[in-house]
């Protein structure tokens, strides 16, 4: 289908269902709020409407992580405000073990799930790969549309299990069973449970609807000229990462409808010889380690699709700020082919300690170290790009050094996770805690600001508050570094995770001086993000106005659409691309960059 | 009342800095906006390299702070290996992170922007490529050689003198069956489990089950210097054995028996000199959630000398002995149900 023939037929649906029949294709533009805003086909829309409910989600999720934080903190106090939010799970200001451990499950299934996964990709795919390719939408906008609304219906599921009388799924993110299928095992486990593999099952769905449609729109709707190795990073990245998304959710999906099975229909995927509430259960010859691998054979890929989009977007904006190409543009690409290939490899090595064999271990130590040389020549390649640049320094392009910065830090501490040998002390330990927090929770984030920052323009018209950033970045920077840095040193000691309180532990105990402090930061960098959030909302109404199309001097083809683009992203044509997308020099008139769209010079070598 | 007036003031808060951001946004208008972005491009350069100086007084200061408190020396021939290898991956990642995140702060302020330079436009070199390929190949390689000998040292078959000691976690503690004087476990049955009196479900028509031992403290005594194996179980749920000062864990999962063996080379006592900590104990920590409990699930390890473990032991009564005070040597019929607690709990009143 061509690109024309896409966005009229897209209009026709929501058109005619909206104005009813009588009207015709030149009224577009006198939608009705509801087709225009909510039930949106529009990519653009659609982008915004996953990054408001991934704002929404991340809020709730680190608010959650203030609460447990709290109590691990100061395990001695009680804090009346607790109970006004939490009610009786929290009875005179102390967090009972139970919703502790449900507070920690939900915070890492929003924050993973719903922020990084849905309002990451779901934000960035949907805003930037129809304008980066010179596309007047997705391949199928109503799709696209199902894709959000699916989410939507995720959370809101989700978002009920917070409410029910036994508390929200409590079994930990990964929610190993048999602590998850049977209700005896744990308050959580009861219709928290069901709610949450309900909420899961409906998540995969929009995934693989957005997914699907990402890369159909990446390989067919590219404009005229707009080669697959003239695509901006980010295209390729988030290409990638749909790709991961479409192989590895259904395998997650097939292991939550077993769990579904063992819960409530008497199977036995998961379960043998369980003596539990006082009663042998009948089960026998299930393998609670076959959900492991299925969870995890997504669970693996996962953190990759909530990492590439970030460095996609790192890449961008560390070359357009820097002036500079980024380097080594065909070495990015073959690393994260690299990276998507081996992503599927390694996923055994969250399992080195379930009693797995040893030699089935050593193979993907190998395969998992193994991941270490694509990151490497990414990080090298990133330095390289901002060599003897000339670098302006606005939140977006902190935000994309921080990034650098964080991928580095949570980049080297997996190289002793991922060789069993060292895995086999570090497991479930606070190492773990910190390398994953850094690696796929600040350094995605940072990805993500950096995003955000730079794309507002694009989203709104309008510019987000510079000083606000900068001070956004630098107590967000020091305090990721201060919350996660210490906490490798408890994990050396072997202080494992998820634990409600340490006071009982000789060989823990000693840290609660340091978990207090990790508290304390914790509740200033949340303080700090809402901050954030204020000028995100802020300048989406009163921000500085946008005055010029391309603010940043940047080369790529969004930047060519109208300051407040409508459907269809350009008003005549879709212009054609001669060019790759980080010709950052010379011009001939004196600019330091070349827009896709400029025909090459005569004599002018194309990349 | 406090709690609506922290909210107010921190709403306040927000309030005043937020106006602060957006009067620096007409400042900016009124001063001149290309001269006001230098001077904040500059500030915000040198403020990096600050950070990056910060930084790394930091981690000296937070490593001069917490070395103290990190585990003793590990406590068995393996674990002596994990440190040393440790500390080499310490080492090659440490050197790593120093130089990137020098070279890239280092280049934030080197490359800040000035009108008096342009970008150099490089686009790609393929030698550049190659080198830095290569050369994590090869470190990942040396990396994952150690590894994977100090792995297979660890997951090796335990010696045939090992003493074999069966853990078994359960919501939530830790219960250890020894072998008894045959040196041998008898069988069980997870069908057989009965909380009042026979919690691991031992089959007690199998004669090596007569002289078996149960502690249900957590207490793991181990003689040193002579290796150990642990079979480990799980009664319901996935638990995980974690030694930490032995380096090491291993899950418990219901319905598959894993092991771990170790020679353990330094005795509680012992220890107790080394730290200088009277309290001193070896723990097992749970590592895998395993529900409400979980952060309780706390074993100890007693590591002693031959003599005194013989002393232990002998003052140990056997399970079934324990659970039937008359003392009668075993009929081997079988005594539980699991499907009526109750009865057997009466049955074991009566013969009380």
């Amino acid at each position: 289908m061509s690109n024309e023939a896409v966005i009229s037929g897209g209009l026709h649906v929501a058109h005619d269902a909206g104005a009813g029949a009588g009207h015709h294709d030149h009224e577009h533009h006198e939608q009705h709020f509801v087709w225009k805003y909510i039930f949106s086909q529009d990519h653009k829309i659609i982008g915004r409407q996953f990054l408001i409910t991934g704002i929404f989600w991340a809020i709730l999720g680190a608010l959650m992580s203030v609460f447990f934080r709290l109590q691990l903190g100061f395990p001695d106090s009680t804090f009346p405000i607790m109970e006004k939010f939490l009610g009786h799970w929290a009875a005179g200001g102390k967090l009972s073990p139970e919703f502790y451990y449900a507070l920690v499950t939900m915070h890492g299934t929003i924050l993973v799930f719903f922020v990084l996964t849905a309002g990451l990709s779901g934000t960035f795919a949907n805003l930037l790969i129809p304008l980066q390719i010179g596309a007047r939408d997705m391949a199928s906008p109503f799709m696209n549309m199902l894709s959000y609304w699916f989410f939507f219906l995720a959370s809101v599921l989700m978002f009920t299990s917070l409410f029910v009388e036994t508390g929200p799924a409590s079994g930990g993110w990964t929610t190993y069973p048999p602590l998850s299928a049977l209700k005896e095992a744990s308050l959580g486990s009861g219709l928290g449970m069901d709610l949450w593999l309900l909420s899961m099952a409906t998540f995969v769905v929009s995934s693989l609807l957005g997914g699907l449609n990402y890369i159909t729109t990446v390989l067919n709707m590219r404009t005229k000229g707009m080669t697959m190795t003239r695509l901006p990073l980010t295209v390729w990245a988030l290409f990638f990462t749909a790709v991961l998304g479409v192989l590895s959710f259904p395998v997650l999906f097939s292991g939550l409808v077993l769990l579904i099975f063992d819960r409530n229909f008497g199977t036995s995927f998961y379960l043998s010889e369980i003596f539990i509430g006082g009663k042998a259960l009948p089960h026998i010859g299930g393998s609670a380690i076959l959900y492991q691998h299925l969870f995890w054979f997504l669970g693996h890929p996962e953190v990759y699709i909530i990492m590439l989009p970030g460095m996609g977007m790192a890449s961008e904006v560390l070359s357009t700020h820097s002036r500079k190409p980024i380097f080594g543009y065909f070495a990015m690409i073959i690393s994260l082919v690299g990276i998507t290939l081996l992503a599927f490899l390694v996923w055994a090595h969250h399992m080195f300690v379930t009693g797995m064999s040893p030699f089935l271990g050593s193979i993907f130590v190998l395969l998992t170290l193994l991941i270490a040389v694509p990151s490497a020549v990414k990080v090298f390649n990133w330095l390289t790009t901002i060599w003897r640049g000339n670098i302006r320094f606005n939140p977006a392009m902190l935000f994309a050094l921080g990034f650098v910065s964080l991928f580095i830090s949570g980049g080297l501490t997996g190289i002793f996770l991922g060789n069993s040998a060292l895995d086999i002390h570090l497991h479930d330990t606070y190492f773990v805690v910190a390398h994953f927090h850094i690696v796929m929770g600040v350094s995605a984030f940072f990805g993500m600001f950096a995003g955000i920052y730079h794309w507002f323009p694009k989203m709104f018209g309008r510019f987000m508050n510079n000083t606000l950033g900068y001070i956004h970045f630098f107590i967000t920077f020091a305090g990721a570094y201060l919350i996660f840095w210490p906490m490798h040193y408890e994990g050396i000691a072997g202080m494992p995770r998820r634990y409600y309180d340490y006071s009982a532990w000789e060989s823990f105990k000693h840290f609660q001086g340091l978990n207090a402090f990790i508290s304390i930061i914790a509740m200033v960098v949340f303080f700090t993000q809402l901050l954030f959030v204020l000028n995100f909302i802020a300048s989406i109404f009163k921000g500085r106005k946008m005055t010029v199309m391309n603010p940043w001097g940047s080369t790529t083809l969004e930047w060519t659409t109208p300051i407040n683009p409508g459907h269809g992203n350009w008003p005549g044509e879709i212009p054609e691309v001669y060019r790759w997308p980080y010709d950052y020099k010379d011009d001939g008139h004196g600019g330091d960059f070349i827009p896709q769209t400029v025909p090459l010079r005569e004599g002018e070598e194309s990349h | 009342m406090s709690v609506f007036i922290i909210i107010a003031l921190i709403i306040l808060v927000f309030i005043i800095i937020y106006q602060i951001g957006k009067a620096s946004e007409y400042a900016v208008v009124l001063r001149g906006e290309e001269k006001v972005k230098a001077q904040a491009n500059r500030a915000i350069a040198l403020l990096l390299l600050v950070m990056f100086a910060l930084g790394m007084w930091g981690i000296w200061e937070c490593h001069e702070m917490l070395k103290g408190r990190m585990l003793p020396i590990a406590a068995c021939k393996t674990g002596e290996n994990y440190d040393s290898m440790f500390n080499m991956t310490i080492l090659v990642t440490g050197i790593v992170f120093f130089a990137t995140q020098f070279v890239l702060f280092w280049f934030c302020f080197r490359f800040q922007q000035s009108t008096k330079r342009t970008a150099f436009y490089f686009a790609h070199s393929n030698k550049l490529e190659i080198i830095w390929t290569t050369i994590p190949a090869i470190a990942m390689a040396i990396l994952v050689a150690i590894g994977l000998r100090n792995w297979y040292d660890v997951t090796s078959p335990a010696p045939q003198d090992a003493t074999v000691v069966e853990i078994v976690g359960k919501q939530f503690n830790w219960l250890i069956r020894y072998p008894g004087k045959d040196h041998e476990l008898g069988k069980r049955d997870f069908r057989k489990i009965n909380d009042a009196n026979n919690v691991l479900g031992l089959d007690w028509s199998d004669p090596h089950n007569m002289d078996d031992i149960i502690s249900q403290n957590g207490e793991l005594h181990v003689v040193v210097n002579k290796p150990v194996k642990l079979l480990i179980c799980s009664r319901d749920v996935i638990h995980d054995v974690g030694l930490p000062h032995f380096r090491m864990k291993m899950d418990a999962v219901p319905g598959i028996t894993t092991t771990l063996w170790f020679t353990p080379t330094i005795t509680t006592e012992e220890m107790k000199q080394k730290t200088g900590n009277p309290d001193f104990v070896y723990e097992i920590a749970c590592d895998q959630l395993c529900g409400k409990g979980h952060y309780s699930m706390r074993g100890t390890v007693i590591v002693q000398s031959q003599a005194d473990y013989d002393k232990w032991i002998a003052s140990q009564q056997s399970y079934y002995v324990a659970n039937n005070p008359s003392g009668a040597p075993a009929p081997a019929k079988p005594v539980t149900d699991s499907t009526a607690p109750k009865k057997d709990s009466v049955k074991l009143v009566s013969m009380k």
